[in-house]
């Protein structure tokens, strides 16, 4: 378990070492940064000057060793845009979207595992019809037009919650939260739903044909047979043999949700790393994009390892049996 | 007989509605299991054997349906009851034990909290009386060091030592009957005789009946009090085992017995029996065992043949009914 760990950990480092890279030569070589920074009536001794003092005259190698050895300590230089540090920026906006993210995440999860069980148990009922239809929906329609299709019906014609924004925040520390009040989370529930629809009806029909899978096997006939309670066969034996392939398929889909949260957080215009990356692409602020790169890579990485973790939880044929006859 | 069976299966009909048509895959079986008594049941696959004992346990998957007929556990009926009356007898009055131990427990479970939660499910015991329970189970089963056992999961254990913890599953509450359904297939040969007496001496210290589902005549000669040979969803002949197997009286049961090799046998090669079993949707008209049947008369491709007495047995064979008319 332990060295399965450290492995894990040693791979994790790799990969960000060469998502750095990639993001170093995006930073480096997509046009000069020079260029960049400076006004059109620069002298060419200015821009010389400024070179020197950015380091971009050293090796590339030593220019790269202080990129990473900048990004570990989440230096990553001034926004050309805004004119602060890229950290602070990205800062202010990380809250915003990882609290949209969980949320829609406990959603997908919430709404998604029991509409999974239902519909696995029940196939033929009219409900799962519903449930099988809508599902049908959430995955065709893009993110965007269920964002205007739930801005209209619930902000526009119902004006019951707010069309943008996150309404109040709360601040703890540097971390800002709109959890604990009541616009903050009316602000919530509608980029929430749009953001997690996709997860929620993947999650649902996953854990169907998995539930669908495992109630035809042996162990479950014998559970029946041992007149266990149908809410014990259904929810501890059945379910428990459909999480391995629903936590992988969750854990990479966290991964997405804050990824493409760009979408959603337009939509909903969320003051997010979304909104802030897409406004860097326009403006080609280049830290900012580099600096987005990285901190998702890292979240992947992390949302990998955690699910990689929670296999040896929850399969006990993964753990190392050393009891074995 | 006066004497209520434990188990009475009345003229019971399974039948499994399909695109082509109805299928009947049990027609009308009729047989009595005494308390402790040791039925086995053979024939050869799709006769409808392991139908016949999850019809007993009401564990038919749909589209599968009881059609006609009674089962009654101690006189009283129990193919009508409901899920949840249902639920309760199984494990509890009636035990199951199916054919592949490697896949019959749950991976994700100690052996330990599948056998605690089927006693707490049954009878009324505090989960430290459980756990006893279940200790002194695993090690009458044979399991050694079973209290350390109780927290390993399914794959630390071998296929015979899985076998062994799923009879301990079976029994852990105590069933008048439990129905092994080819409950050695699945093993190694060298395990089977090892689980089929551990079973028997099991059941008989508990004074469990069995319902003994296979087609290795071996082991209901080893261990069955009475044997139901079954064709085509009907019972062939049904009899003390000894008379079956020394006299059988319907030509199918004489066919199988001839096919069996014999340590002392002085003929070379086994006979067999030609053909083979009808599929369900083409069951012959009459017997069901005509096509292949040696002493068929016009009557066999007429009318079915009801199981009539012969000796200590019964069979159902016209030839049968004519020799014990002209007997008796």
């Amino acid at each position: 378990m332990l060295a399965f760990s450290i492995r894990r950990l040693l791979q994790a480092i790799l990969v960000m070492l060469v998502v750095a890279l990639i993001s170093f030569t995006l930073f480096r070589f997509v046009g000069d940064p020079v260029n960049q920074m400076v006004g059109v009536d620069t002298t060419p001794e200015q821009r010389e000057a400024l070179r020197e003092r950015l380091g971009l005259n050293d090796p590339i190698m030593t220019q790269f060793g202080r990129f990473i050895v900048k990004a570990a300590q989440f230096d990553f230089g001034t926004s050309y845009q805004f004119r602060q540090p890229v950290a602070d920026l990205i800062g202010k906006r990380l809250p915003a979207t990882l609290e949209l993210s969980l949320v829609s995440a406990i959603f997908a999860l919430l709404v998604g595992i029991p509409m999974g069980v239902y519909t696995g148990l029940h196939r033929d009922s009219v409900l799962s019809k519903l449930f099988l239809s809508i599902s049908l929906i959430g995955i065709s329609l893009p993110t965007f037009f269920i964002g205007i299709l739930l801005i209209f019906l619930f902000s526009v014609t119902l004006q019951w919650l707010p069309s943008f924004g996150r309404g109040d925040t709360v601040a703890i520390g540097w971390w800002t939260t709109g959890l604990l009040t009541v616009s903050g989370l009316k602000a919530l529930v509608l980029p929430s739903i749009t953001l997690g629809l996709f997860q929620m009806t993947l999650i649902m029909r996953l854990v169907r044909s998995e539930m669908l899978e495992v109630i035809r096997t042996d162990y479950i006939k014998f559970a029946r047979a041992r007149g266990l309670r149908q809410r014990s066969i259904n929810f501890r034996h059945a379910l428990k043999n459909t999480l391995v392939p629903v936590i992988t398929i969750t854990g990479l889909q966290v991964g997405s949700i804050i990824a493409f949260a760009i979408i959603t957080e337009t939509v909903f215009q969320w003051p997010g790393m979304g909104l802030l990356f897409l406004q860097s692409v326009q403006n080609v602020d280049i830290p900012i994009m580099a600096a987005y790169l990285m901190l998702i890579a890292f979240l992947f990485v992390v949302i990998n390892l955690i699910v990689d973790l929670l296999y040896f939880v929850v399969d006990p044929r993964l753990r190392a049996d050393r009891a074995a006859l | 007989m006066t004497q209520t069976p434990l188990l009475s299966v009345r003229d019971l009909r399974v039948e499994f509605p399909t695109r082509r048509g109805i299928l009947k895959a049990i027609d009308g079986i009729s047989f009595d299991l005494k308390e402790g008594e040791v039925l086995g049941v053979v024939g050869e696959s799709g006769a409808g054997k392991s139908i016949t004992g999850t019809a007993v346990i009401g564990l038919l998957e749909p589209p599968g349906r009881i059609a006609g007929g009674e089962v009654l556990l101690k006189g009283e009926r129990i193919d009508n009851l409901s899920q949840q009356a249902m639920r309760k007898i199984r494990g509890k009055r009636i035990g199951m034990i199916f054919q592949d131990p490697l896949t019959s427990l749950n991976p994700l479970f100690t052996i330990g909290e599948q056998i605690i939660e089927t006693i707490l499910t049954h009878l009324p015991v505090s989960e430290r009386e459980a756990r006893e329970r279940a200790v002194a189970l695993l090690e009458e089963v044979g399991i050694p060091a079973a209290a350390d056992r109780l927290n390993a999961y399914p794959h630390q254990f071998s296929g015979g030592m899985r076998q062994r913890v799923v009879i301990a599953l079976a029994l852990c509450a105590e069933p008048e009957l439990v129905i092994a359904d080819e409950p050695t297939t699945a093993l190694d040969v060298s395990v089977q005789a090892q689980i089929i007496r551990l079973l028997q001496r099991v059941c008989r210290d508990h004074g469990t009946a069995v319902m003994l589902i296979t087609h290795d005549m071996g082991v209901i000669a080893e261990t069955a009090d009475r044997v139901a040979v079954m064709y085509s969803g009907r019972i062939a002949e049904i009899g003390p085992v000894r008379n079956v197997i020394k006299a059988p009286r319907h030509p199918y049961t004489v066919g199988l017995m001839g096919a069996i090799p014999s340590l002392t046998g002085d003929h070379d090669r086994l006979t067999q029996i030609p053909g083979t079993m009808p599929r369900l949707d083409s069951i012959p008209q009459g017997c069901a065992f005509n096509p292949r049947c040696s002493l068929v008369m016009d009557k066999c491709y007429r009318e079915r043949p009801d199981l009539v007495t012969a000796g200590e047995s019964r069979a159902a064979c016209w030839k049968v009914s004519e020799t014990e008319e002209a007997a008796g």
